[in-house]
């Protein structure tokens, strides 16, 4: 089984730096997941990977063969690589049925091979039945999973996905995620999935790696990211955020809603303190909040005027103003609905809480 | 990417092997590129081969002859050529690719004003441009000469094929040979604004507009005339030829004389098969060629001996314009500049 | 579903076979053009101030109206009734879809002989007229000038929209219904749909029609010649015959060259940032409206107008001229002249479609621009008069056959002209001159297919050679048939190429036709022009069933 050592990646197009410095590694068996906005190169990593752009800078080895290398314009074509890519559009071959598709990297010397394979793929991904259809007339779920098996059919060292899901209905996504990761376990290759969707990469990936104009910014399994951000960009990309300011005084950080570990800032540095809205523990105004398992609320709780509040189901919305003007969203479990003007008891789990030094308010760019 | 190269050359051999004829290689045939239509000188060239068992294999262009002699260099397969003007046959001569020949026959049969000096080449047979009057609207007497086209009183009635034929070039080179740019340029807009349409049109389409009523004055060359009296496939043509009478300009007693053309050949230098080339030209100013020439074309044979048709007696004896085909063929460059300069292909508003 | 894609790179090939091979046959394609090009350096004489003095101005007026006339001609009948045969049912409909493109079958010299034998004064019209209305005279009514810029327009029109109605009738065949749809639901009429997305998603194979149509009427001498009428090719002409110079020929063809590559570098230009692959997989049945009433026969009269003037018009003609002159010109010749159409044409065809093909898909590995700078350069050679072409294929062919005469030399083999006395150099001609339609179709085609496909099949393991062969030439298929036999209708009527280049004893239906016709002797042609046309109908219904068959999902 192999792996994939991406290092010290870098690429422009032009005058448009895309990747800097970029190091990835993928170890058989692991899915690694590349997070980022749009335009921030993860794409582009890919792609590289695949050998579909040409190596300008770094290495790129596949299990243990240098494939590329940035400073050699010789580098190994993409159909001598063994990496299987996944592309966003699918680009199934709509001149060819589902059989021939899926078939179309397996030698035709292997034809034991192929039939095995075949079946498999089509039963395991309930496509039995539409071996001799053709692209059009299937649905992009049904599509997905064809450029999937695809992908997976010849036995590739690596395998590489471009937003697989993204094409796809809401309401497929979860149950296509859910085969996707079965199959790609399975098989036990070394995966590098690439996506924008931070829910999407808590449920597929082993790692993840942030990244953010061209380079990596955090890189840790999905709980370390989710619980030890390193910076402001990583928390927000996690979910919303409530941002208090405040200033780090004898290494405590007060707020209106608490005061909060300094975590290493100075004395005196302007901090933005990171609230995520379902880190709030809400209480009727004479009680005091009650702590869910593995919270740490403090002793401290205030008392704070509620703007709205709205059902969403599991979950209310509840939305209270400071004594700042501002306004903090919130989300906590089951029914919780005061009206317009109440007041609530609010603390907060210092675990979801998240302290930086501000760079954008008052930082000119 | 091998498999298509593969398909590829075996098509561009395959292609090339099943089609290629083999170029002409020795044996008793000539290679013979000619300004003029197979249609009219097959009749000719079956003849020849009748009489001496030399095959004649011909290729018809009326451009790039020239270019494609120049191209071939040493491996140029054709042994002569055949034209109908003199320019052609001037052209040839200044790119230096016709052989000079010395031949008896070819010294007696022609003429020597209507042959090379260095016998690079040969007049076969004469034409004039002539005028074609209507019967009905111009009175014998009312057009002498070329120069009467420029006449005022001839607004709206004249009607010629494009100023830049190379027959018309032919004469308009001589009328500068015989008056000089300035006076021959003054001549050219004045038939302009003669014209009774925009110029269009071959030379028997003007006896057409004249029967038409279009025109009434049309120039034109002689041996049209003969073709139009006696179509018989096309019966409408003779009823234009009915219409127009024949007639020869410039013929005062002092008078230069209609202007006159010819056709002719010349042999290729390097040609394959020099021999048979001399041999076909030199066949084709004998009497039996110049008869068909005669009779066949209509037209005024080279070699004095043979007698023009009947038809083309009909039309009467005429004077002839001496001036050397060389001097109107040293002046062809400038007359179409004239005709820029003029405008005449525009037509008469403009 | 997102309307257009972000330009994705394909991986780029170093110095290898292809680029190599590309440049070569790049080259060997584009030489007569250079060729032409340097022969302008020969000439030393000053005809740019006579002509500037004297006609180039008219010149110049007289080519752009003619452009301006046939390029809108073209643009709106072969737009309009692609889009009338393709979304809309009226009766008819069915058959216009094909008969649309006879008129590929006549060549442009047969149908203005045609028009103005039946149109002048003692033609077929007139003389009706005259006997309807008792005129006698011409002076006694007016009738529009055949032999004009406006009777060449028309007649050039006619001829030639056929190349747009074909590459317009394509596009819109392979609209996705989704964006269409798209279009209406965000309240667009049909009228509004047709003029705001599928007019211009269909913009660059019209535009590649209109500029097959622009650069055929520069370069056409016959037509233009007949009608009176003096482009700057007339001058072209001109300058080479009657002032003896083919130094300013060639200067002049240079000029065109140049104008025509501003043409296309500006068209390119100007979409370089816009790309128009589909991205829906999605294709159903196209939605047709039905017309009724005054709208159906508003649109069967304009369906029919065209094919009436251009096809079934001078067929008939031809027809009743043929079987009255037939015995004048067959003969036995007269069926190798057919053999002769045929095989050549066929070849050159095919030729020209492996060709463009190869040189299109090395253009899209390559990255750098060398190779598309040289298959543009090797696709111009359409803007260039035949005649002038002719000599231009003449010296590479002329000096080859010499240096192989005298390598054979040095060895003591006798090799004759091994180019010159055979069919090869007309063969290269046609490509020369052709290679545009072929490279062209295969270009836009190639286009259309999104290079995540190409990545796909290397990923899977398929190198270039194989994705050629196994994904993009199944894609492609239609439209390489479309390019051949658009190629083979077009070398079927090929003049001046032909007449200049071929051997001898070799005659083509079309200098078959030419013996005559350069003498307007029209009845005597017929038979020659007839077959032509003929020969063109089999292979314009082809191309019609191919067009229909090649959209996507109708497998």
């Amino acid at each position: 089984m192999s792996d994939l050592h991406l290092e010290a990646i870098s690429h422009a197009f032009g005058d448009n730096q895309v990747l800097s410095g970029v190091s990835v590694n993928v170890a058989a068996g692991e899915l690694v997941c590349l997070l980022g906005p749009s335009g921030c190169g993860k794409t582009t990593l890919l792609r590289l990977a695949a050998g579909l752009e040409p190596l300008q800078k770094g290495q790129i080895k596949i299990n243990d063969v240098l494939v590329a290398d940035g400073t050699n314009s010789n580098q190994m074509p993409p159909e001598q690589r063994g990496a299987g890519l996944m592309f966003q559009d699918f680009a199934l071959f709509p001149h060819l049925n589902v059989r021939d598709n899926i078939t179309f990297g397996i030698d035709a010397k292997n034809k034991t091979r192929r039939a095995e394979w075949l079946d498999h793929a089509l039963t395991s991904m309930g496509l039995v039945g539409y071996a001799d259809a053709y692209p059009h007339t299937l649905s992009g779920g049904q599509q997905q999973r064809v450029a999937l098996v695809r992908a997976l059919a010849p036995d590739p060292r690596i395998l590489l996905l471009d937003e697989p899901f993204s094409g796809l209905d809401v309401t497929r996504r979860a149950q296509i995620r859910t085969e996707t990761l079965r199959l790609v376990k399975q098989t036990g290759v070394a995966t590098l999935m690439v996506t924008h969707d931070p829910e999407e990469a808590m449920f597929m990936a082993d790692r993840i790696l942030v990244m953010n104009e061209g380079r990596v910014v955090q890189d840790g399994t999905p709980v370390e990211l989710y619980s030890s951000p390193k910076n402001a960009f990583v928390a927000e990309f996690f979910g919303p955020v409530n941002k208090i300011q405040s200033t780090v005084h004898s290494g405590k950080v007060k707020t209106p809603v608490g005061v909060f570990d300094a975590d290493g800032q100075k004395n005196g540095t302007q901090v933005d303190v990171l609230v995520r809205p379902e880190g709030f523990r809400l209480a009727n105004a004479d009680e005091k909040p009650h702590a869910m398992p593995g919270d740490n609320l403090g002793n401290t709780s205030v008392v704070l005027a509620v703007v709205y509040a709205r059902p969403l189901g599991r979950l209310s919305h509840v939305a209270f103003k400071l004594s700042t003007g501002q306004v903090i969203e919130t989300r906590v479990p089951g029914l919780f609905l005061p009206s317009p003007g109440d007041k609530v008891s609010v603390s907060v789990n210092a675990h979801q809480a998240h302290v930086f030094a501000s760079t954008t308010i008052l930082e000119a760019r | 990417m091998s498999r298509i190269l593969n398909s590829m050359g075996i098509a561009a051999v395959a292609v090339s092997a099943l089609l290629s004829t083999s170029p002409a290689s020795a044996s008793e045939e000539v290679n013979l590129y000619s300004y003029r239509q197979p249609f009219l000188i097959e009749p000719l060239l079956k003849s020849f081969t009748e009489d001496t068992g030399i095959k004649v294999n011909v290729v018809f262009a009326k451009k790039g002859m020239l270019e494609k002699i120049q191209a071939a260099g040493s491996n140029n397969p054709a042994d002569a050529v055949l034209t109908v003007d003199i320019g052609r046959l001037y052209g040839l001569k200044q790119a230096g690719v016709f052989e000079p020949v010395k031949s008896d026959v070819l010294e007696a049969n022609i003429p020597a004003h209507l042959r090379d000096p260095e016998g690079l080449w040969f007049g076969l047979t004469q034409r004039s441009r002539i005028v074609l009057a209507s019967k009905d609207r111009v009175k014998p007497g009312e057009l002498t000469s070329y120069e009467d086209l420029a006449d005022p009183k001839f607004r709206g009635r004249i009607c010629v094929r494009s100023g830049k034929h190379s027959y018309n070039i032919a004469l308009i080179a001589s009328m500068i040979a015989h008056h000089g740019e300035g006076k021959a340029k003054a001549w050219l807009e004045g038939v302009k604004a003669n014209l009774a349409r925009k110029p269009q049109g071959n030379d028997r389409a003007q006896a057409k507009a004249i029967y038409e009523g279009v025109c009434d004055v049309a120039i034109a060359n002689t041996y049209y005339m003969g073709k139009m009296q006696t179509n018989e496939k096309k019966p409408e043509q003779k009823q234009w030829a009915e219409s127009v009478r024949v007639t020869f300009l410039n013929q005062g007693a002092s008078d230069r004389g209609a202007h006159m053309n010819v056709s002719g050949a010349g042999v290729l230098k390097g040609a394959k098969h020099k021999a048979y080339a001399i041999k076909l030209v030199e066949w084709l100013s004998e009497g039996k060629a110049q008869k068909i020439y005669a009779e066949d074309n209509f037209e005024y044979p080279a070699n004095p001996k043979i007698a023009v048709s009947d038809i083309v007696k009909s039309w009467g004896d005429f004077k002839a314009d001496t001036l050397s085909m060389e001097a109107i063929a040293t002046r062809r460059e400038a007359a179409t500049k004239l005709v820029d300069e003029v405008n005449f292909n525009e037509g008469p508003t403009s | 579903m997102p309307v257009s894609s972000e330009s994705r790179r394909l991986p780029r090939l170093r110095f290898n076979l292809w680029s190599a091979g590309a440049l070569i046959i790049a080259l060997a394609v584009a030489a007569p053009i250079f060729t032409v090009l340097g022969l302008a350096f020969t000439d030393t004489s000053d005809i740019w101030t006579h002509l500037y003095k004297t006609v180039l101005g008219l010149y110049l007026e007289r080519t752009i109206t003619l452009m301006f006339g046939v390029g809108i001609g073209t643009l709106v009948i072969g737009t309009g009734t692609a889009w009338l045969v393709t979304m809309c049912r009226f009766p008819g409909s069915r058959i216009f879809e094909w008969a649309l493109l006879l008129p590929l079958a006549v060549p442009a010299y047969v149908l203005a002989f045609v028009v103005t034998d039946q149109l002048e004064y003692a033609g077929t019209v007139q003389s009706t007229l005259r006997d309807m209305f008792g005129w006698t005279r011409p002076q006694d009514y007016w009738f529009p000038e055949i032999r004009s810029m406006g009777g060449a327009i028309v007649v050039m029109t006619l001829v030639l929209y056929p190349y747009v109605y074909l590459l317009a009738r394509s596009a819109f065949l392979e609209q996705s219904v989704c964006v269409l749809e798209v279009s209406r639901t965000l309240g667009k009429t049909a009228w509004g749909s047709f003029t705001r997305i599928a007019l211009p998603l269909a913009r660059p194979a019209i535009v590649v029609g209109v500029t097959l149509v622009l650069m055929e009427v520069i370069n056409d001498f016959g037509t233009v010649d007949y009608f009176a009428v003096q482009t700057f090719t007339a001058g072209i002409f001109d300058v080479w015959l009657n002032m003896n110079s083919v130094g300013g020929a060639a200067q002049l063809s240079s000029v065109l060259l140049l104008v025509v590559l501003v043409l296309i570098v500006t068209e390119r230009m100007a979409r370089r940032d816009r790309k128009f692959h589909h991205t829906s997989n999605k294709y159903s049945e196209l939605p047709s409206y039905r017309l009724r009433g005054y709208k159906a026969t508003l649109s069967f009269f304009a369906c029919a107008l065209p094919v009436l003037l251009g096809f079934i018009f001078p067929a008939s003609v031809l027809s009743h001229y043929a079987l009255s002159f037939y015995e004048e010109t067959l003969s036995a010749d007269y069926f190798s002249y057919v053999i002769n159409s045929l095989t050549l044409s066929a070849s050159a065809a095919l030729l020209a479609v492996v060709i463009g093909l190869f040189l299109a898909y090395a253009v899209r590995l390559s990255e750098g621009p060398w190779i598309k700078i040289a298959a543009r350069i090797a696709s111009i050679g359409y803007a260039v008069p035949g005649a002038i072409l002719a000599v231009g294929v003449l010296w590479p062919t002329g000096a080859l056959d010499q240096s192989l005469s005298w390598i054979g030399g040095n060895f003591g083999i006798a090799v004759g002209g091994v180019m010159i006395g055979t069919i090869v150099p007309i063969v290269y001609g046609y490509l020369v001159r052709f290679l545009a339609l072929a490279y062209g179709t295969s270009e836009a085609s190639l286009g259309k297919i999104t290079p995540n496909m190409d990545g796909a099949a290397r990923t899977l393991g398929s190198n270039p050679s194989q994705t050629l062969k196994r994904v993009h030439f199944p894609l492609m298929r239609g439209s390489l048939m479309t390019a051949a036999i658009l190629v083979f209708v077009d070398c079927m009527k090929e003049l001046p190429l032909t007449i200049i280049l071929r051997p001898f004893n070799f005659d083509t239906l079309a200098t078959f036709v030419y013996q005559y016709a350069s003498d307007e002797l029209l009845e005597e042609s017929a038979l020659g022009a007839l077959t032509i046309v003929g020969a063109g109908i089999i292979p314009v219904i082809l191309l019609s069933v191919t067009i229909a068959k090649s959209r996507p999902g109708k497998l």
